[in-house]
Parts: structure tokens; C-alpha cells; sequence
């Protein structure tokens, strides 16, 4: 069956908008991806009825509050598979999952150990590496890629060796779109003995995560690219690896017995959880995976498919306009340059025209220096877009073309 | 290139009814004002934005200012422009007493100059300002 995109439309709000009277085109999705009235509604029922404290129950309302903030969490440990709810960290977002992984490498890392990146990091998966290594005096070997954007596996593979203590790389590029063979990679890495983290933030949204099928030993990933509220995100890790994997931030709900001298920690997933957590977005999220889990997950795969489908179409019929990142498997995000226009240029004359898109680095000044370029225009799209959205992108960006020539 | 002044451009983009020839207006203004010589963008004089990037001169001249701006983008360069019709040729007086925000909205432009916007402008702003306080102590 086909995806009803109309009715999917419906339960976005925000999609109503009108920007200088035109409706509002959203091809930001990259970015952050917009809520569905379900995520809204579990978040204004929960302050509205049983708003409390967690894990501190003495009273009726914390028990119910604990009770659907943990539901939350086995709702996100099934929809990527993990072994056990403990495995389920609730963090900020992948920033904040990443920032545990990194913190805790720098306390085991020596000088002559190795963590491998790739040329494609979002700056959230590169400077936390890059820290980890300054302070231990390991070194940071990056794995390039080619014109197309896909990574040099054979590169990769020769990269690995005893020293190798861990390989942190992205499901899919946030710059470049590419889907990433994640699992090849991860047992690949494993084969060395090396810690496998994956950056899930722009993987997650597009369904099928098995973190346990990946074989990797971290998979992070935000609640807001996957139809959730900002501010919630999740560090999946192998139970045996976080078990000792070592604490993040100290300070209530992380203990099991303080004294004034010396503390003994609490176990998993609440030792890497220190404070109050942030409820009501791990409700909100869980409400976003539900709902997302609702639709039909063929459908939405052929839309997706079929978005960049014509926008690969339209961009191969216009002429001055280059595509950067053309891996073969590729996600909804489109990167480019127009001759002659810069991409801030661009954005300008795209958002007068009610179009939203990204311009500049794409947070990744790296990738974007071995790319030659100084930063890419970029849409990306999601499972609400619809074709005549795409096709009035690209007809706003015919008329860019002329206005900036 | 003689700027026109900013009553001009305040004038001349209120004639406009439609936001393509705003625009077209803005994109003109940035082709016509002379950029920078490669040698004179030099990393001193970047103003970072987060999508553009701008580089400004000054010098003082019989107790002006004047200003030399850059932008690798034509719509920052024209709207650069705009804030130049305001700011150059002027005493640090007359560039402090300026409302820039005011001038602006008058221009239905302020979406611009927010400075959550990273085109750099409004760094520009404080920049030129920062200069003309300097130069009133
Ligand atoms: C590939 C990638 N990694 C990491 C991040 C960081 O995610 P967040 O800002 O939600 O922590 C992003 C967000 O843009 C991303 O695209």
C-alpha cells in the first residue's frame, strides 16, 4: 500500500505554516525533524496529569511518572533491539551519548593506541575522538573517502591493528547522505578487537535499527531527528561494556551509598544517569517511536525512496548545479552547490519563498576542506514531503539561479 | 562607486511591491559596491559568520570613518552595502546616534540583522560601532 502522505501531513501542525503568505516547505529534516500531534499530546498530558519526580516514589503520582518514564525506556530498547532495558542510557542527545563513550576512552587510552574516524564526521563524532586523544596521547587516524562520498573500505581494513582501540564512525553522513555498510565495518573492528561506537543521529530516523544484528558496542542517537522532542537522546551500549564503563557525571540518583570520603556507584542504567532526567522528553520520545512504529514501515521506505528519486532527476536536468555526496546507497539529503552562488545566497532567496534548507558547513569543516568546498547548500527530507514539494524546491531554485547569475 | 544614502535606499526599496525585486535590488547594490582585494581578506579582518563570511576595513579621514567590506556572499555583500549607506563617511558621533535596528525595519529588512541570524551582520554592526566608541574616547 502506498504511504497517504495528506493524511501524514495532517498530524504535523506546524506543516500549516504560512511564511510570507506561502506555505511553509520544511527540508530541514537533517537538522531536526517536526513533531507529530502525538508526541505534543504525550507531552502536555504528562505535566497535565502525573508530573513528579522519578525513582524517589513515596507517593502515588512519582510511581505513575517512574513507571512511564521506564515503559519510555523499554520502548526504545525494543525498537532498536537491545538486549536489555539497562542498555538503554537516556542522555541529552547523541552529543551527550558520544561525550560518555569519549570521556570514558580518555581514562583507558595510552599513548600509541589508535581510534579510527572517517573524512565524513559530524563535529559531534570528530572533537570528542580528537579530545580523548589530546588528553591520553593516543592517535586519531581518519579513514578517507572518495569524490562520491562512500568510505574506502579497503583503507579502513589496512587501519586496523592491535593498537586499534576504538572505531567510532556515523550510520549515515549528515553532509553527504551516505548509509554507511555499518555492519561490515563493525565486524571488521571487532576482528581487531577494537570498540565499535556508531553515530546513529541521522540513522535512527530511517527505521530497521538492530543494534545487536550491527554488533557494534555503542550506537548513540536524539530523540529530535526521529519526530521527538529536543533535549532527550539515547547511548545504547553493550551490557558487559558499560557495566565498568566509567561514570559520566556524579551526583544524585547514580549512587547506591554515599559517604562523606567515598561513594559506591549504582548499577546500570542509573550509574550513567546522574540527576533528575529530562521525563517528560524520554516520554516524548517513546511516544515519537510508537507513533513512528504505527505507520507502515514499507511505505514510508518507498516514499522516502521515491523523494530523492526525483530530486536526483531534477537536479541531473539543471544545469550549473553539482551534487556533492553520490554514494549508491544513499538517504533523503541532498547537498549541493550552484555555480556561481553561494550557498548562503541561495538559502536566502529559498526562504523568502517559505522553503527551509540548511546552508554552511553542515557542521563538518573537515569533510568540507577535503571536499574543497566551502560549505554546501543542503536539503533533506522526511516521510511527510511530497513530491510537488521537492519539485517547488527545485522551481525556487531555478528562480535563485536567475536572480543571483 | 558613489553609495546612495540611506534615505535613498529607504525610498528606493519602498517602491518595490514585490520581494523579487527587493531582492534584485539588494543583489544589484552587492554586485556594485567593489569588494576586497585577495590580499586585504586577511584573517585579522574576517568577521565570522556562520554561513558567510565578511571582512572589513577602516581607516579615520578628517575625523571619519571609512569602511571597506567583503562578503563571498552577494546578498550579505548587498545588504553589507546597506549598512555602508549608513555608517561610512560618517563622524563616530553620527555612527553611534544611528539606529540601525530602526533603519532596518524601515527597509522591512530586520530579519537580517537579528543576531541569531550567522550572515555576519551583525557583527559588522557591533564591530563599526566598537570602532566609532574607540574613536569618540
Ligand atoms: C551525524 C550527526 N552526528 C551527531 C549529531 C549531533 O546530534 P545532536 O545535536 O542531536 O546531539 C548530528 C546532528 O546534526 C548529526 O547529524
Amino acid at each position: 500500500m502506498s504511504l497517504d502522505v495528506t493524511a501524514l501531513r495532517q498530524q504535523f501542525p506546524i506543516l500549516k505554516t504560512q511564511i510570507d503568505g506561502k506555505p511553509l516547505i520544511y527540508l530541514d529534516n537533517a537538522a531536526t525533524t517536526q513533531k507529530p500531534q502525538a508526541v505534543i499530546d504525550a507531552l502536555v498530558e504528562f505535566y497535565t496529569t502525573c508530573n513528579a519526580n522519578v525513582h524517589r516514589g513515596s507517593h502515588h503520582l512519582s510511581d505513575e511518572a517512574t513507571r512511564r518514564y521506564e515503559k519510555a525506556r523499554t520502548t526504545v530498547a525494543r525498537f532498536i533491539n537491545a538486549n536489555v532495558n539497562e542498555e538503554v542510557i537516556w542522555t541529552s542527545g547523541t552529543t551527550e551519548s558520544l561525550n560518555i563513550v569519549a570521556h570514558g576512552l580518555a581514562q583507558k587510552l595510552q599513548s600509541g593506541d589508535e581510534v579510527i574516524i572517517t573524512e565524513m564526521e559530524h563535529h559531534a563524532n570528530l572533537v570528542t575522538w580528537q579530545q580523548a586523544c589530546i588528553k591520553s596521547g593516543a592517535s586519531l587516524v581518519v579513514i578517507p573517502i572518495s569524490e562520491d562520498g562512500e568510505l574506502d573500505l579497503a583503507k579502513f581494513k589496512a587501519a586496523l591493528n592491535n593498537r586499534t582501540k576504538l572505531v567510532a564512525f556515523p550510520h549515515v553522513s549528515n553532509a553527504l547522505g551516505t548509509i554507511n555498510p555499518i555492519k561490515e565495518m563493525t565486524a571488521m573492528a571487532k576482528a581487531a578487537g577494537a570498540l565499535v561506537s556508531v553515530d546513529g543521529a541521522q540513522g535512527i530516523a530511517h527505521g530497521g535499527v538492530d543494534v545487536q544484528a550491527i554488533g557494534c558496542d555503542f550506537y548513540s542517537f536524539s530523540g529530535h531527528k526521529l519526530f521527538g522532542p529536543t533535549g532527550i537522546g539515547c547511548l545504547w551500549g553493550r551490557k558487559d561494556v558499560l557495566e565498568d564503563w566509567p561514570i559520566w557525571q556524579t551526583g544524585g540518583e547514580m549512587i547506591a551509598d554515599v559517604e562523606y570520603q567515598q561513594t559506591t556507584f549504582g548499577t546500570l542504567p542509573f550509574r550513567l544517569e546522574a540527576g533528575t532526567p529530562n521525563i517528560s522528553g524520554a516520554i516524548g520520545m517513546a511516544a515519537a517511536i510508537d507513533w513512528f512504529m504505527g505507520l507502515d514501515q514499507h511505505a514510508i521506505q518507498t516514499h522516502e525512496k521515491a523523494l530523492l528519486t526525483r530530486a536526483n532527476e531534477l537536479a541531473a536536468d539543471m544545469q550549473g548545479l553539482r551534487l556533492i555526496g553520490t554514494a549508491k546507497n544513499k538517504v533523503g539529503i541532498m547537498s549541493f552547490l550552484l555555480d556561481g552562488a553561494h550557498p548562503a545566497d541561495i538559502g536566502f532567496i529559498l526562504d523568502r519563498q517559505g522553503i527551509a534548507i540548511r546552508t554552511g558547513d553542515n557542521c563538518a569543516q573537515p569533510l568540507m576542506k577535503r571536499l574543497n568546498i566551502p560549505g554546501t547548500a543542503r536539503a533533506s527530507f522526511s516521510i511527510y514531503n511530497t513530491i510537488e514539494e521537492v519539485e517547488a524546491f527545485f522551481r525556487a531554485l531555478k528562480k535563485a539561479q536567475t536572480m543571483l547569475a | 562607486m558613489q553609495l546612495p544614502s540611506s534615505q535613498d535606499i529607504i525610498d528606493d526599496l519602498a517602491f518595490f511591491d514585490d520581494w523579487e525585486q527587493r531582492y534584485q535590488y539588494i543583489i544589484d547594490l552587492g554586485k556594485a559596491l567593489p569588494g576586497l582585494p585577495e590580499e586585504a581578506r586577511t584573517a585579522d579582518r574576517l568577521v565570522k559568520g556562520c554561513q558567510s563570511q565578511v571582512w572589513l576595513v577602516s581607516r579615520s579621514q578628517n575625523g571619519r570613518l571609512q569602511f571597506d567590506v567583503d562578503s563571498d556572499a552577494i546578498i550579505v555583500q548587498g545588504l553589507l552595502a546597506l549598512v555602508l549607506a549608513a555608517y561610512n563617511d560618517k563622524t563616530p558621533r553620527q555612527i553611534l546616534d544611528f539606529d540601525i535596528d530602526q533603519y532596518f525595519e524601515a527597509l522591512d529588512l530586520e530579519r537580517h540583522i537579528t543576531p541569531t541570524r550567522g550572515n555576519g551582520l551583525r557583527a559588522i554592526v557591533a564591530k563599526i560601532n566598537g570602532l566609532a566608541r574607540n574613536a569618540v574616547h
